[in-house]
This record gives structure tokens, C-alpha cells and sequence, in this order.
């Protein structure tokens, strides 16, 4: 009888062996899903992966949405996100969607490559899943600078403006180069169209190719955890890590919990302060462009601030350009910087740990002086964190060195 | 039951819980999107119902105007083509005008028209959408008796838009919701209910 | 369940930030609160009114329907047709003003500006101030200068009910440098209305200009009641199926 149904081709062993035949699908559902083994000991920090994904899907689905109505032209842009906002039935919801959603990207990401940074999981053998992610977060910051020119309000116009503008201290071909860029002699109708083209197909395809191959590296080497201890090393007799647990159900049902309480603090927003008092959606913004006249006070949106207060602490054009960009590159070389034996925060020393402190709150200085307008006051502060922010890098394996860590345990630490 | 059947039973149903308000909330989140792809307030207000002026329109003459960007034919029938209505009954689909969807009310009727004189239907083929040509004269030898021709794929109607037997379209040319505000304006668009 | 907990914590944290999101919308210091209610429905109808009354001849409102206004504001269609729809035939139509922009333009210097968006860039307050800080100055071509947009081309409409009031300024000598401070306002011809029925009605006609700014806001709010409780309901079920599912982990 089965000789028979071979015989006339008669699938065998069910429609997932039809499949499987032809396409690795339960091999890969097992080595990404069912038996993919990450330490059961992970804490709040390691929601910020999958969430990071659920904003991406987010950004995704409503951009496409926006892109059926929205207009990239200087003469209709404007207006055509009140058309979304007022006329099309649900846009409103969706722009602001959209909108929150630009935000909460950075939010999760900063809160993700902070993880890392706890919990060393850029050090060996990790350092490439790192630097995809530092490509990512590049993409991630072209994605939401060619985003925010689209409603074509003050800000969008001015702000660009400005960024912009930075190109030109390039020595040499710094005009060219931005006059490249705008594809004009100032700001216009040509660099939205183009800006929307890079907003909406070639950053978004970009994106989604690097969380693609920052998965497939992530799991080739296997999720690090709170102990920094590479759980491979120590297998049961069934050849799975002791400290490990399946992705499914175990983390899929942690992260489902993940994922809503962040819907709560995402709809909140959405739902009782798009704006978020003027840092989400700035205030200046709901003006039409307005090319004869600069708002009394211009600053970057929130998530840019840190990066865009070193380069106002610079009164050097060429050497404020450097430095900001620097200052966005520098974390790709953390997996050399840190020269600590041990990855996890919870068996460096002391050294370690005064310095992330310092770097955070770093961080959230020179976030802050940012916004602020450029008072001779803030820019002093701003060059005095800007200093802070690069010794924190450059000093790095010389503190690392020196500082005394803690024996790591075999086993990952797990309370009930 | 031991417990061992009792944490499967829970789990069981937590899994069951937990994908159905899932499914809730997808199905709540895809009501705005899907939504968001109707006629918009704009487009609403684009297709207002639209005034056209009849009183120049001589008998025999056909005015096409544009309603919602959609082609109505405004035709003033001559007593003429009104009594050749009867014609070719055989030879008809839906002489009587019974599929309800094609006119309004006030509309099926045997002339398909507010006022027997004044024709007004939508100039788009019901069977794919092209724009029936008017082809009014009277061939006794072909059994033409005046109506439209459908140039895509051979549509033929009578001078009521009704179809004839034996071609692609499958139903009447649709009547839109009008009313005559004045003897000489006719409102396309909107019939407030009654004619 | 701690990381629960801490999520918690941090839901409170940020709903105290939101109650707070006003302060970042005035940046100067001694602007008096609007006041507006934005709920009140007779409060927003008379906003409607003032505003079509007083301001749509310049102004237009180029992105809100009437007929949104009507819906929004429990108007019916002969309402709005009889009482608001000066410069529009139809319901469907958007606000626009009576003055041609160009002719505007000619006469003031500057088109006055669409108001859709006003309350939403400049946020409520500052054109509540805007609208109560009027007073005469010679210098001025329209005769009247403005305590909170200094030298703005628009002349003061609403005299009539506001009357015209004076600003007092107090003269400072000091290192041979003088300066003024502003010390109030002085009734100089009085109006139709005294000062607290004026601001009432500009409070009305502010209260408008923010609704049209976001017509959307209060279903929003209304709406994300019911979401938030349902992905709380969500939330407790997704966390009693993860700890059941990590029962067996130890």
C-alpha cells in the first residue's frame, strides 16, 4: 500500500512534510524557536529586543498606511497630514501611531544598547552582533532625520536645515556634498521628494536587513544573560544548556507580558499626550514651513539632543562636525575598549560601575542641555559633559584594566 | 485528577484565554486601518451631489456630466424613442426593471425615469466598467431600435439602458439617486428619499 | 513577577509626567491662564460663534469642516448653516475667510494667518494673553500695540467689547541706562463688556481655536480608556499563562 502511494507522488507523513521537503521550516521554527535556548535568568533588561521588533512593526504597518495619503511635496506635505489627521477616517490614530512610535523606537533601543552595556554582551564572542546593532541604530537615526522633514512644519524645515547644513564642514567638498544631499540651493520640494523616497523604500529595507542578520548572529552565538556566563558551556546530558530555556514557550510568554505592558505605556501616550508636551510632536511643527523666518527657539527632537549638545559645545564648525560624529560612532568600538575579564556589571568592580553611573547621567545632561537654548551657561556645561562622554571611551582600557572584578559563578544566577 | 492533569487543564486554558483576547485585539486594531482606507471627508465633499441645468437640452439630445468622477448620461427622449420603449420587451434581461440594486425606486418603472422624458443613468457598462456609446438611430433591418453600445466587449442597451439578452453585461445600466429640483435642475446625487 | 512590578512603578512615573506636560507650552513667565474647559460643550458653541463673528472675516480655519464642528459641538445643520456659515454654502465645506488673503496682505502687511493650528503652536494661553493685551500706542499704524506680540500688524477687533485700555510704564534710571517696566493696564474708553465678561469670552473663543487645533482630542481620550483597560485585561491573563509556564523552572 505505501508503495503504491509513493508511487503516485501522494504526499507522505502530512502536509509539514511537504514542506519540509522542500523548505527548511520546522528545522528553523526549532533552531530560532522551540530550541532556542536562552538563560532563564534574564531580567528587565532584556524585554528591549522584542520590543524594539514590535516598534518596527508598528512603524511599518502604519507608515504604510500614512503613505496612501500623505503627499511628499512642499506644496501639499503640510497639508496633507491635517488631511490624515482631520479627514481620513482613523488617521488621526495612525499618524500619532506613527508619530509615538519614532519616539519609543529610541526610547527601546537606548534602553536595549544600555543593556548591553550592563551586561558586556557585546564582548566576545558578541562584538559583530554589536556592531550590526550599531549599524541599526545608524539606519534607525537616518530613518527618523529623513522622517521628521515629511510634515514639512517649522521645525522639519529648520531642522533640517541645521543637520544638514553640518555636511558642509567637510573640508574640501563640504558644499558639494550638501548641495548632493538637498539635490537644490537651499531646502525645497526636491529634498523632501528625495527624503521621503529614503524615508519610505531604502532606509526601511536597510533596517530590516540588519534585524534580520542581527537575529541570525545572535543566535548563532546564543543570547548572553544578567551573569555573563555562556550557558552553552555547560549542557545536560540531553544536550540542552542547563541554564537554558526554550525561546517557546518560556521567553515568548515573558515577552508577551513585555510586549503589553509596553502597549500600555505606548497607547497612553497615544491616546492622552501625543505630544508628550512638546517633545514627541513639537509645538513649532504644526506651522507650515516658513522659509523667511527661523522659530525663536530650535533644537533637534529629544533623542538627538545628547549628540546634538557636543556639537553646539564646539565653537568650531569642522571640529563640531567631528566630534558629533564621533560621538555617535565611539560605542562601536566597545567590545575593544572594554578590557574587563568578566562581561556582567555584577562582577566588575567598582571602577566599572562609578563610571556607567557617570555616563548615564552624562547622558541625560547633555539630553537636557539640548533642548535648551544655546545660553553661553549651557554650552559651558555642555563642553564639561562633552569631555565626560569621551573620557568615558577613551579612558576605558585603562579603567577597565585596573578595575578588580569578582569571581563568575558556573551557574546563572535565579530566584523563583 | 491528579495535579499533574489540573496544571495541564489551566494551562490549557490560559493558552486558550490568552490567544483569543489576542485575536480581540488584533481584530480591534485592524477596524482603524481598514477604516482609514474608506472615502475620506475630502472625498465625500468632492462627491456632493452636483446640479446640472437641463433647460437648453433639446429632445433627442444627451448631456454627460460627471458625478463622484462616476459618467451619468442626462438623455431628453423624444416622444418618438419613448414609444419604442415597448419594442424589444422580448428581447430583454430585466425588462421590468425587478433587479432592485440598478435604480431607485421611484425608478422602476417602465420608462426607468423620474419624468418619462428625461433619462438619467450611469455611462458605465455593468460588465466591466466602460463607457456604452450612444448609437440612436434607428436600423429596423438589424432589429435596432436606438440605445447604447457598450465599444469593449458588445454590451447593448435600449434607450431605458436596459440590457439586451446574449451579451456580456449582466444587468441594467445603473440609475443614479437624483431629483429634480426645478423643472429646468436636475440634482444628481442626492433624491432626499423621494423623487 | 518583580520586573511586573517595576513596569508598574514606571506606568505611575510617566502618568505623573503627562499631568505635567503644560509647563513646556508657555515660555513666558507672567502670562495669565486661559482657563479653558475644554469639555464644555455651551462653552465652545459661543467660542464657535465668536469666532465667526469676530474673527473668520480675516482669519480662515482652512482645515476644519463645519460639518466636524457641527457633530463635535451637538449643532444641527439649520444651526450651522443660520448661525455660523457665513462664508460657505455647504456643510462639507472647511473655513475660509471672507477677505481675499492677497487684499489681506495689501492692507496689513502679512495675510493674517490660518487659525486651524493656532492654539496648537502657540498653545492656549498666549492667544488668550494676545487677545487681552491690547493698548493704544500712537506709534502703531492700527493705533493700538500688543503687551504680548509686540508690534503685531493685527488691529484690535475686538475694541468694541474690550474698549481700549493704556499700559502704564514706570521709568528706571540706573548706570545712566533707562529702562521701562510694564506696570498695568489703564481703561482709557470703556467697552460693551467689563473686564470679566471680556475674558470669559475670549476664555469661549480660545476654547474654540483649541478644539479646532485637534477636533479628534476628546474621542481620543474617550477611546484610550477602553484600550488601556483592555490590554490591562490582556496584561493579567498573559501574566498568569507566563507563570504558569514557568512553574516547572528552577
Amino acid at each position: 500500500m505505501a508503495r503504491i502511494e509513493a508511487e503516485i507522488g501522494k504526499p507522505q507523513g502530512g502536509f509539514m512534510k511537504w514542506i519540509d521537503d522542500r523548505f527548511p521550516l520546522t528545522k528553523t521554527m526549532k533552531k530560532h524557536v522551540t530550541e532556542y535556548y536562552a538563560s532563564k535568568n534574564f531580567n528587565f533588561w532584556y524585554v528591549f529586543g522584542v520590543l524594539a521588533m514590535v516598534v518596527l512593526v508598528i512603524q511599518l504597518l502604519t507608515g504604510i498606511f500614512l503613505t496612501m495619503n500623505y503627499k511628499p511635496s512642499a506644496a501639499e506635505a503640510f497639508a496633507s497630514v491635517e488631511y490624515i489627521m482631520r479627514d481620513v477616517e482613523w488617521g488621526w490614530l495612525i499618524r500619532y501611531m506613527h508619530s509615538t512610535g519614532a519616539s519609543f523606537f529610541f526610547i527601546v533601543v537606548y534602553l536595549h544598547m544600555f543593556r548591553a552595556m550592563l551586561y558586556g554582551s557585546y564582548k566576545k564572542p558578541r562584538e559583530l552582533i554589536w556592531i550590526i546593532g550599531m549599524l541599526i541604530f545608524l539606519v534607525l537615526m537616518a530613518e527618523a532625520f529623513s522622517g521628521y522633514l515629511l510634515p514639512w512644519g517649522q521645525m522639519s524645515y529648520w531642522g533640517a536645515q541645521v543637520i544638514i547644513s553640518l555636511f558642509g564642514a567637510v573640508p574640501w567638498i563640504g558644499e558639494a556634498l550638501v548641495e548632493i544631499i538637498r539635490g537644490d540651493y537651499s531646502i525645497s520640494d526636491i529634498t523632501l521628494n528625495r527624503f521621503f523616497a529614503l524615508h519610505v523604500i531604502a532606509l526601511p529595507l536597510a533596517l530590516i536587513g540588519l534585524v534580520f542578520v542581527h537575529i541570525v548572529a545572535l543566535h548563532e552565538v546564543g543570547s548572553n544573560n544578567p551573569d555573563g556566563i555562556e550557558i552553552k558551556e555547560l549542557k545536560g546530558a540531553d544536550g540542552i544548556p542547563l541554564d537554558g530555556v526554550a525561546f517557546h514557550p518560556y521567553h515568548t510568554s515573558k515577552d508577551l507580558v513585555a510586549i503589553i505592558v509596553f502597549l500600555m505605556f505606548f497607547c497612553a501616550v497615544v491616546f492622552f499626550a501625543p505630544e508628550m508636551g512638546g517633545y514627541f510632536l513639537e509645538h513649532a511643527n504644526f506651522e507650515p514651513a516658513n522659509l523667511t523666518a527661523t522659530p525663536e527657539h530650535i533644537a533637534p527632537v529629544w533623542y538627538f539632543t545628547p549628540f546634538y549638545a557636543i556639537l553646539r559645545a564646539v565653537p568650531d564648525k569642522l571640529w563640531g562636525f567631528i566630534l558629533f560624529g564621533l560621538s555617535v560612532i565611539l560605542p562601536l568600538f566597545l567590545p575593544w575598549l572594554d578590557r574587563a575579564r568578566v562581561k556582567s556589571i555584577r562582577y566588575r568592580g567598582w571602577i566599572y560601575k562609578a563610571a556607567l553611573t557617570i555616563f548615564v547621567i552624562t547622558f541625560f545632561a547633555l539630553g537636557w542641555l539640548g533642548t535648551q537654548s544655546a545660553d553661553p551657561v549651557y554650552v559651558r556645561a555642555a563642553q564639561f559633559f562633552a569631555i565626560i562622554y569621551f573620557a568615558f571611551f577613551i579612558l576605558m582600557p585603562y579603567y577597565t584594566t585596573i578595575d578588580k572584578t569578582k569571581p563568575v559563578p558556573e551557574r546563572v544566577v535565579y530566584h523563583d | 485528577m491528579t495535579e499533574d492533569d489540573l496544571d495541564r487543564n489551566r494551562r490549557h486554558f490560559l493558552v486558550v484565554a490568552t490567544a483569543v483576547t489576542g485575536a480581540v485585539g488584533a481584530g480591534f486594531v485592524a477596524v482603524p486601518f481598514i477604516s482609514s482606507l474608506k472615502p475620506s471627508a475630502r472625498a465625500q465633499a468632492l462627491g456632493a451631489p452636483v446640479e446640472v441645468p437641463i433647460g437648453s437640452l433639446e429632445p433627442g439630445e444627451m448631456v454627460k456630466v460627471l458625478w463622484r468622477g462616476r459618467l451619468v448620461y442626462i438623455l431628453r427622449r423624444t416622444e418618438e424613442m419613448l414609444s419604442r420603449l415597448s419594442d424589444n420587451a422580448d428581447k430583454l434581461r430585466d425588462p421590468d426593471s425587478e433587479e432592485v440594486d440598478q435604480q431607485p425606486g421611484y425608478a422602476a418603472n417602465s420608462t426607468r425615469s423620474v419624468r418619462p422624458e428625461y433619462l438619467v443613468i450611469e455611462g458605465s457598462c455593468t460588465h466591466l466598467g466602460c463607457a456604452p456609446l450612444m448609437d440612436f438611430e434607428v436600423r429596423p433591418a438589424e432589429g435596432w431600435s436606438g440605445g447604447f453600445f457598450c465599444p469593449c466587449h458588445g454590451s447593448k442597451f435600449d434607450l431605458a439602458g436596459r440590457v439586451f439578452k446574449g451579451v456580456p453585461a449582466p444587468t441594467n445600466l445603473r440609475v443614479p439617486p437624483h431629483r429634480f429640483v426645478r423643472d429646468d435642475l436636475i440634482l444628481i446625487g442626492q433624491d432626499t428619499g423621494a423623487a | 513577577m518583580t520586573s511586573v512590578k517595576r513596569f508598574a512603578g514606571l506606568l505611575v512615573l510617566s502618568a505623573c509626567c503627562m499631568t505635567t506636560q503644560a509647563f513646556a507650552l508657555g515660555g513666558e513667565t507672567d502670562m495669565a491662564a486661559a482657563e479653558i474647559d475644554r469639555d464644555n460643550i455651551n462653552s465652545l458653541q459661543r467660542g464657535a460663534a465668536n469666532f465667526m463673528n469676530y474673527c473668520s472675516g480675516c482669519h480662515s480655519a482652512r482645515y476644519v469642516r463645519y460639518k466636524t464642528i457641527g457633530k463635535d459641538l451637538d449643532l444641527s445643520e439649520e444651526m450651522l448653516i443660520d448661525n455660523l456659515m457665513f462664508n460657505a454654502k455647504e456643510t462639507f465645506e472647511t473655513i475660509l475667510a471672507s477677505m481675499p488673503a492677497e487684499d489681506a496682505a495689501r492692507w496689513f502687511g502679512t495675510p493674517p494667518p490660518d487659525l486651524s493650528l493656532k492654539a496648537r503652536v502657540r498653545g492656549a494661553d498666549h492667544i488668550f494673553n494676545f487677545l487681552t493685551t491690547f493698548y493704544v500706542s500712537a506709534d502703531s499704524p492700527t493705533g493700538v500695540d500688543n503687551m504680548t506680540l509686540p508690534g503685531t500688524s493685527m488691529p484690535h477687533v475686538l475694541w468694541e467689547l474690550q474698549g481700549y485700555q493704556a499700559a502704564l510704564f514706570v521709568e528706571h534710571e540706573s548706570d545712566g541706562a533707562v529702562t521701562k517696566t510694564f506696570e498695568g493696564f489703564e481703561q482709557v474708553i470703556a467697552g460693551k463688556m467689563d473686564s470679566e465678561d471680556y475674558e470669559d469670552f475670549v476664555r469661549d473663543t480660545v476654547n474654540f481655536l483649541a478644539y479646532i487645533a485637534e477636533p479628534i482630542r476628546s474621542d481620543r481620550r474617550k477611546l484610550g480608556v477602553w484600550v488601556l483597560i483592555f490590554l490591562f485585561f490582556f496584561l493579567i491573563i498573559s501574566s498568569m499563562l507566563k507563570k504558569q509556564i514557568w512553574k516547572d523552572v528552577n
